[in-house]
């Protein structure tokens, strides 16, 4: 986790310009950095053409906005990159 | 081109779903209120103009890839670059391909050429549902008449 946590947090770093050192693993991207929805996807073009996958945001956000999910599972640092491990394992597979 | 109602693209040459390409014509007016502002005796195409260009283009390629079942819309644009006037009158050949598609977005590339490149971009969309069947059906006729829907059923033959 640590080494997909690392590209993370850069990709976010010089996505929103917050300072990495700032960035760790238990924090929430809306709440505790602030990143905005247009930002996120950024963010997530930016992730998906690093890692080679297809984050899907829109059946997250589906499932948050239909109550099947909380929106911690995929907003929180550590959560996510557990989301991108499972999809990078799905694509080596 | 209709400058006062932002309809910047008249006809599609080419589409390759493919290849994710696509190749659009727009032909520049020769006379506009908005060249009466910019600028007086000596009339440019604004470059804001030149990036809503790209950008439709960029939106009816995407419709075209999703078969006209929902719609893009304009949400970022990065490293954009005018690299030449383009006055009233001008023909302008209007290329965008994917650059990624993601998951409820997509990021195309996008040039503008009439004797050499006239500027290029980087354009992110957001793809939705279509908000209004008004807007469907009217997107759906602009598809037909400016020969996207043709373009996009040859596509599928040159495929199969």
């Amino acid at each position: 986790m640590s080494s997909t946590f690392d590209i993370v947090a850069d990709v976010i770093s010089e996505t929103s310009e917050i300072p990495r050192e700032k960035i760790t693993p238990e924090m929430h991207a809306i709440d505790d950095l602030g990143i905005d929805s247009l930002d996120f996807l950024d963010i997530v073009f930016a992730l998906d053409k690093k890692f080679g996958i297809k984050i899907p945001l829109e059946q997250w956000t589906q499932e948050v906005n239909a109550g099947k999910a909380s929106v911690e599972e995929y907003f929180v640092l550590k959560n996510l990159c557990a989301h991108i491990d499972e999809l990078i394992a799905k694509k080596n597979a | 081109m209709r400058l006062e109602y932002f309809q910047m693209i008249d006809s599609v040459v080419a589409f390759d779903a493919a290849a994710g390409t696509i190749h659009a014509k727009a032909n520049v007016p020769e006379a506009s209120p908005v060249f009466e502002g910019h600028f007086p005796g000596y009339p440019i195409m604004p470059g804001v103009l030149l990036i809503e260009t790209m950008a439709q283009a960029s939106g009816f390629l995407i419709l075209g890839m999703n078969g006209l079942t929902r719609m893009p819309f304009f949400m970022g644009v990065q490293k954009a670059k005018f690299r030449k006037f383009v006055g009233p009158g001008t023909v302008l050949d209007v290329h965008a391909r994917i650059e990624h598609d993601g998951s409820g977005f997509t990021v195309t590339k996008a040039r503008i050429e009439h004797d050499g490149p006239v500027c290029d971009a980087e354009l992110t969309l957001r793809i939705m549902d279509f908000p209004a069947e008004e807007l469907r059906t009217s997107l759906l006729e602009r598809a037909a008449t400016m020969g996207l829907s043709q373009a996009i059923a040859t596509s599928a033959g040159e495929a199969t």
